[in-house]
């Protein structure tokens, strides 16, 4: 029973959207968008479980010293901080929806320091890209001298280089294999997807119920 | 009696004045053959109006509840355009519809096209061929599912990356290290999460044989629990619950940027020996794929999504691509019945091929045919 109520759940669930997909009846899509909502009401409930599990590590982490523990402090603190003012916040129906002082954190903190990570990227493909682009075989080469032809249609300066030569060459590269060999990739996957997905439906993969076929 | 003709004609000229503006007949109308019928195919959220364009001149989309009474403006549409679908109707209710243009001699209007009224439809006709493919794909797996139950031998490609999981599973062991398993950012709703699940099985197996230490940092509550069940399960399977420990599986973060600078850091203060990434990622990719690299450990990543496949095929030792990511789970159990899935996959992606082949073929011959065939509205 307890494997057979989440395999029979799945299917039902499974099948439906499909289902909707082939029938535009409003009765049909009106349940389809239950489902949708009700999936999100789920996550919700999961939420917590994920709570419990980040305060109760970190408070193990300081009560044993770990290595970086007081990083753990800052971390819980940062939490009912931001829980305090968000809740006090949707309580007292703020005109901005937020307590200012959520605001001012989110605005001050949260935000640069999402920003900061964001554009750390901009080093990783800087490094990512010297790695990529050692001309050590052959593949390594061709990969090389196609970078180098984007790269410079893409400023003007390759464009004065060569005389107007270079944008229509890289296009010619981007439109051309790289958008043969994604799609490839992209139709594959697709197809993996499928399969994976009526594997899951019809029950014959369970590994994400945590159990194997028996 | 000329008194009361002038009269006549002055109540007249009062009355017709102000719908002289209207006058169809005033201007040539840059459109013709205007109808307007319940949208086929969808939910009963729209009208469509179709006309001939006789030129490319904006118009305003004029509604009214009955024919003669009073219209009001719904939209603009432009003539060349030949079409508009009206999504601000109510089910079932009856509208008319006219065109209204601006001219030199003021606001000129076509004729009043309907009653229309918007309907929930049973089915979307410009998707039978995708009705047809999904039957098709069904009855694969099922055909090959059963050809494998009766015991037949099925053959299934290398994958090296796969293959390397052993190895990299073993380097941590030699080491001593830990072994890092990124599930991706997203939800379970993502099917690419699932295939991660079904890898992160095989690996934490293998952690429990071997006594490698590993750790699943989360972004996703849902994915969370899930993968904690998945962990927990690997290690009962291994013969070795006593070993599985709650901080193996941890809960991180909501936030993208806050996830990956919390598993970065963890990468530059543990320097595990191994890290998977495998599911669905988007800008973290590179940031997490760099930083294990300069850490010094073997990655192994596989996702679907092909604007970050170049940054993990440039970061890390091993890369599934697409569709190999589907397959870990059959390639890893060498069930027969998981791999007769992918054997179904493999013809479908034939069928494919064939038929995008005969179509290039036929476009060459100035035949459309199988375009509009694999055309879904």
């Amino acid at each position: 029973m307890r494997r057979t109520i989440p395999l029979v759940l799945t299917f039902v669930v499974g099948m439906y959207p499909i289902f909707a997909f082939f029938v535009p009846h409003a009765s049909i899509s009106g349940v389809n968008q239950w489902l949708d909502r009700a999936l999100m009401i789920v996550a919700a409930f999961a939420l917590p479980l994920g709570v419990v599990n980040l305060v109760g590590m970190n408070l193990t982490k300081i009560k044993q010293k770990r290595e970086g523990w007081p990083y753990a402090i800052v971390l819980l603190a940062g939490l009912v901080v931001m829980a305090y003012f968000g809740v006090i916040g949707v309580i007292t129906r703020q005109h901005t929806g937020f307590h200012p002082t959520f605001q001012m954190l989110f605005d001050n903190m949260v935000s640069p320091l999402q920003a900061t990570m964001f554009s750390l990227l901009a080093f990783y493909v800087a490094s990512a890209a010297y790695r990529a682009f050692r001309a050590r075989n052959v593949e390594a080469t061709i990969l090389l001298v196609a970078a180098i032809i984007v790269m410079l249609g893409r400023i003007p300066f390759g464009d004065m280089l060569t005389g107007g030569r270079m944008t229509p060459l890289s296009e010619w590269i981007m439109n051309r294999p790289n958008a043969a060999a994604q799609r490839g990739i992209i139709i594959g996957a697709a197809l993996g997807a499928a399969s994976m997905s009526i594997r899951v439906i019809l029950g014959i993969e369970r590994t994400y119920l945590g159990k194997s076929r028996d | 009696m000329r008194r009361i003709c002038l009269s006549m004609l002055a109540i007249m000229v009062i009355l017709v004045a102000p719908h002289l503006a209207y006058a169809q007949d005033s201007a040539p109308l840059p459109v013709a053959g205007l109808e307007a019928f319940d949208t086929p195919s969808d939910d009963g959220s729209s009208v469509t109006l179709r006309w001939e364009a006789e030129g490319n001149v904006p118009a305003d989309v004029m509604r009214s509840t009955s024919r003669s009474g009073e219209y009001e403006v719904v939209g603009e549409a432009e003539t060349a355009d030949g079409i508009y679908r009206d999504v601000t109707v109510e089910l079932g209710v009856e509208y008319f519809y006219a065109l209204a243009f601006m001219t030199g001699d003021g606001t000129v209007m076509t004729e009043a096209a309907g009653p229309a009224a918007a309907k929930s439809n049973w089915f979307r006709h410009g998707r039978k061929n995708t009705l047809v493919a999904t039957f098709v794909m069904f009855a694969l797996v099922v055909i090959y599912v059963t050809i494998a139950r009766r015991g037949k031998e099925l053959y299934v490609r290398k994958i090296a990356g796969l293959n390397a999981i052993d190895e990299a599973v073993g380097r941590a062991t030699e080491m001593g290290k830990k072994i890092f398993y990124i599930p991706g950012i997203m939800s379970l709703s993502e099917i690419q999460t699932i295939a991660s699940l079904s890898i992160l099985k095989y690996v934490a197996k293998m952690t429990a044989i071997y006594g490698t230490s590993i750790e699943v940092p989360n972004k996703d509550p849902l994915v969370f629990s899930a993968a904690r069940e998945t962990v927990k399960q690997a290690y009962m399977e291994a013969g070795k619950p006593d070993q599985f420990k709650e901080e193996m599986v941890t809960y991180l973060t909501y936030d993208q940027f806050a996830y990956a600078a919390s598993v970065t850091a963890k990468m530059v203060r543990e320097k595990p020996a191994t890290n998977f990434m495998i599911g669905s990622f988007f800008a973290e990719s590179l940031i997490l794929a760099e930083t294990g690299q300069a850490a010094g450990a073997i990655q192994i990543a596989g996702t679907a999504d092909v604007t970050q496949l170049p940054f993990f095929v440039t970061t890390c030792d091993y890369t599934l691509l697409g569709e190999e990511l589907y397959a870990a789970s059959a390639y890893l159990s060498r069930e027969p019945v998981l791999l007769g899935s992918i054997k179904a996959q493999d013809v479908a992606k034939a069928i494919l091929m064939i038929t995008m082949a005969t179509g290039i073929v036929f476009l060459a011959f100035k035949t459309d045919i199988i375009v509009r065939l694999l055309e879904t509205r």
